[in-house]
């Protein structure tokens, strides 16, 4: 079937089958490999891209779901040539090492930094618990995602 | 914390700058290149068919059905492998393993058939439609009932293997031991299983086989910790001549240990692309990556001390018995059957022990991989420290203060330990004073003896001060599969002074790109981000046996640091040729020579430029050099960590209120990374203590098949941690440094694990263990007299 979506504000359109699903469909179908599949079963979050402005987890709903929607993934962070916040401020405070999470943790962040810009530490910690990262011990992410949204605040003032 | 300011700028970044990592720019930007990225012409998609039971005979394998499914290529089982020699493939460990199964399966997940297809989807379809008759045998499904009389053997295709017996071995003095118990005041003692966990890195193993069927030239994408190690395996395994074979490791999204092994699915994959012709991708699934590829730990241990009534260790005893799963693939240096477990004497000068190790096959995956650890020292520290905790408790006496009574002391090193290592340096006491002070030990202890909390909660502390031993080897006592651990670096000086550095390691998230630039940056001045490095392609980088066991900084750090020397001593003979002045007249700063008493100066950018453009007659031009770094011993990490948790006796869950780690990790190339290897370890030693958990029912089926059975943490169940340093350079490594990747996952259960109990104790219950993971329903049955709980 013919899927449609605009994905990082530019409308694109693949055929796929209707069993494919959004993280196969983004990967294969469009060739964008910043989102990364870490587990098949909602659980690490590795595949989050925002759908409608909310982060969700593109293993596990279909492309055909996803058609006519807007979706973002890592890959449409950066705007005009500068980085999004939550992308300087992750590598500014070393919140990522290997970098397979990193997709996810930054739109989770940017989701929620967008939302609430003072999020508090324990906050984010809840909002981040359905992502995994096996390398950091998740202390940076939760400091750059602070960091990002003073930044974000400090532009919007 | 005793430090000396950097050398370089802070632009430069040599040693000591926290600069921020330059592999950070592709992955913020999802421009990562991780094996699943890999696209190439024509590449088909393989699927594997496994063992739904644990032990079988297998009948028989109807492919029929699958190769039915259009799309699908080839259906590959161990038959059709067996007829190229490749059913079977050597384990790093010596033992052999299948590839496909051809005669019984042995664990639930082994690898029977493979379907290759157009699209991955179509593989997973055909896979299913392989019909595979199996023979149930009994599941033998621990070390225990393995070795038992009578018991079914997993290995009957194995010449001479009678039993389940994998190995025996020990070390140390058995007379000597045995007459320090016999002469000892208290003998304190303690039985707990060290249980199976996996690595579970977020990026699962796969690989793209690209055979040219031209010319035979095999093109190998490899989730590989050891990619130049795995080329002279795949040529050993395959037949094929090594100079026709090019592993590319390309960015790897977590390895842990888990992805330092040869898997099946590698195998699988480069044969059928060679028979085909075609390149042949093959990812696992999170549930295959859990069920079937190196597993860790698994030790059933029991320890004893011999004491003095006043506190002091006079001897120490371990024996070990190991899951081994139904090969023997420990990824471990040949010489030690145990790995470095013998190391379990630990922080304390201990006059005499005796270690004696079992290890058994059972129906459960193979792997034994040393999970973010050096060969089994982090059961080794399990051990001791939880063993130190129980002799204070015994004692009556502080933990923190037993341990100081038993340190190593500073003046001993080199310290010469009753199992054989050589300990390069360490300052024990100053690394418990520095975690005493920030943890605020004493007033934690008071918050105690006033008792519980308002709430109800018993305040427990725990403590560990463990000894790492890291960055193998030598090559006089440590190989893989004969293989000498050495490492390499070669480092080219382009003309205009810019450079590429080519290692044998091989990051998986550990920064390389920037802590061994920053090592060119001090040595040689050239700033750190004008110096590319490059890793995991074997046809483009120096021989080395890879990343893991923290030997990276260890040995191929200290590769770096050398042939950085060695490039140096040829500048300096470019710049008194520039200078026209005598070599030895010239003083080096980090970026360059001066004459010295003079303005006359030459940068490295110069004498690089002249090193293409003007160099003395006489003299090869170009300004490149090669180093294989042989290290004289191991390096020795250490630090004290200390916990301090709330435990709910109500339903026996638990909080870490705090955590505090100090660790030496001798001189820090990058403190910010070290940090983040810290915090990531600290993390990982946690969720063993709460969580990470992989078992068994008694059919075999593995219970921790995805990540909704197999917990790890997120960042909300994650403590908050503080960290502290002191520094001891180590005295044989050219920067001081000893590696860090681990010491926080080998340091740290110990200290979770000591803290609930002191908990349990201080408020009254005198539980002598409670084996990790410490779930709340353990917690619970130990406080209320209820043992045997799963």
């Amino acid at each position: 079937m013919q899927i449609t979506v605009t994905i990082n504000g530019t409308n694109r359109t693949a055929d796929a089958e209707p069993r494919t699903l959004l993280v196969d469909f983004i990967r294969t179908n469009l060739g964008m490999t910043g989102t990364h599949i870490g587990c098949d079963t909602t659980s690490c979050g590795a595949c989050t891209v925002i759908l409608d402005g909310k982060p969700v987890k593109s293993c596990t709903i279909l492309a055909a779901q996803a058609n006519g929607h807007e979706v973002r993934t890592v890959e449409g962070l950066k705007q005009n040539g500068s980085l999004h916040p939550i992308q300087a401020a992750f590598k500014e405070h070393h919140g990522l090492q290997c970098g397979f999470c990193t997709p996810g943790m930054m739109l989770v962040g940017a989701a929620l930094i967008e939302d609430n810009p003072d999020a508090t530490e324990d906050e984010i910690r809840w909002e981040l618990s359905g992502n995994i990262c096996r390398c950091t011990g998740y202390k940076n992410i939760v400091t750059a995602i602070q960091a990002a949204g003073a930044q974000v605040k400090e532009t919007s003032a | 914390m005793t430090t000396t300011a950097p050398r370089t700028t802070f632009e430069v970044g040599g040693l000591g700058h926290s600069v921020k990592r330059r592999e950070d720019d592709r992955f913020i930007q999802g421009a990562g290149n991780y094996l699943d990225d890999i696209v190439l012409p024509g590449m088909l998609h393989m699927a594997i068919v496994r063992s739904p039971i644990a032990h079988g005979r297998i009948i028989s394998i109807d492919t029929s059905a699958a190769m039915a499914v259009e799309g699908v290529v080839a259906v590959v089982t161990g038959e059709a492998l067996a007829a190229h020699n490749l059913a079977w493939m050597p384990t790093l460990s010596g033992d052999t393993q299948a590839v496909l199964a051809t005669d019984k399966v042995r664990y639930q997940g082994q690898e029977v058939a493979a379907v290759i297809a157009t699209d991955p989807y179509i593989a997973r379809d055909a896979a299913v439609l392989v019909e595979v008759d199996y023979e149930d045998l009994p599941a033998i499904t621990s070390p225990q009932q393995a070795l038992e009389e009578g018991a079914v053997l997993i290995r009957d295709e194995k010449e001479g293997q009678t039993d389940n017996l994998v190995y025996e071995w020990e070390t140390g003095n058995k007379d000597s031991t045995d007459r320090a118990f016999a002469e000892a005041d208290i003998v304190v003692s303690l039985e707990t299983h060290y249980p199976r966990s996996h690595p579970s890195p977020l990026e699962t193993c796969g690989a793209v086989a690209d055979v040219n069927p031209a010319d035979g030239q095999a093109t190998i994408y490899l989730t590989s910790q050891a990619p130049h190690a795995h080329r002279t395996l795949f040529a050993i395994v395959a037949g094929l001549p090594e100079e026709k074979i090019r592993i590319i490791s390309p960015d790897i999204g977590g390895g842990f240990g888990n992805k330092v092994p040869i898997y099946p699915g590698y195998v699988v994959a480069t044969a059928a692309s060679l028979l085909i012709g075609k390149p042949v991708k093959w990812i696992e699934t999170r549930s295959e990556n859990l069920i079937s590829t190196g597993f860790a730990r698994d030790y059933h241990m029991k320890g004893e001390m011999a004491l003095t009534k006043d506190g002091k260790i006079t001897g120490m005893r371990a024996s070990i018995l190991s899951d081994q799963g139904a090969f023997f693939a420990d990824a471990q240096p040949t010489k030690f059957r145990a790995g470095l477990f013998h190391i379990c004497t630990g922080s304390y000068d201990i006059g005499t022990a005796h270690v004696s190790a079992r290890g058994a096959f059972t129906n459960k995956a193979p792997g034994g991989v040393a999970y973010r650890c050096s060969f089994r020292v982090t059961e080794a520290s399990y051990l001791v420290e939880r063993l130190a905790d129980d002799a204070a408790w015994k004692l009556g006496m502080d933990p923190a203060e037993f341990r100081r009574k038993n340190f190593i002391d500073k003046d001993q090193f080199p310290y010469h330990s009753p199992t054989g290592f050589v300990y390069d340096s360490g300052d024990y006491h100053a690394a418990m004073d520095e975690a005493m002070s920030l943890s605020s030990y004493s007033e934690w202890r008071q918050k105690q003896a006033a008792g519980p909390t308002a709430d109800g909660k018993l305040i427990g502390i725990g403590l560990a001060s463990f000894t790492e031993v890291v960055g193998a080897g030598n090559s006089r006592e440590w190989d893989i599969a004969g293989l000498k651990m050495i490492d390499s670096a070669e480092l080219r000086v382009h003309p205009t002074g810019k450079a590429i550095l080519k290692l044998g390691v091989k990051s998986q998230g550990q920064g390389h790109e920037t802590t061994f630039a920053q090592i060119v940056a001090e040595e040689l001045g050239i700033p750190f981000d004008h110096i590319k490095v490059m890793e995991g392609d074997t046809d483009n980088t120096p021989y080395g046996l890879g990343t893991y066991a923290s030997r990276s900084t260890p040995v191929g750090g200290a590769a770096t640091a050398m042939v950085s020397r060695n490039l140096r001593d040829k500048a300096r003979k470019l710049a008194a040729h520039l200078l026209e002045a005598s070599e030895d007249d010239l003083e080096w700063e980090p970026g360059k020579f001066t004459v010295r008493g003079t303005d006359a100066s030459v940068t490295i950018q110069e004498i690089a430029f002249a090193a293409y453009t003007n160099f003395p007659e006489g003299m090869q031009a170009g300004l490149e050099g090669v180093h294989y770094y042989d290290p004289p011993n191991m390096t020795y990490p250490f630090g004290t960590y200390v916990v301090v948790v709330e435990v709910d006796p109500a339903d026996g869950t638990w909080k870490v209120v705090e955590m505090t780690a100090v660790d030496d990790c001798g001189v820090r190339i990058n403190p910010m990374i070290v940090d983040g290897q810290i915090t990531g370890g600290l993390t990982e030693g946690f969720a063993k203590a709460n969580m990470q958990w992989i078992t068994f029912d008694d059919n075999g089926n593995c219970i921790g098949s995805n990540f909704l059975d197999y917990l790890v943490p997120t960042a909300y169940e994650t403590p908050k941690f503080r960290l502290g340093a002191t520094v001891t350079p180590s005295p044989h490594h050219p920067l001081g440094a000893k590696g860090v990747g681990e010491s926080a996952t080998v340091g740290s259960p110990a200290a979770y694990v000591n803290a609930v109990l002191d908990a349990l104790r201080h408020g009254g219950h005198d539980i002598e263990n409670i084996d990790m993971p410490v779930l709340p329903h353990r917690v619970w049955g130990a406080l209320n007299g209820i043992e045997a709980l799963p």
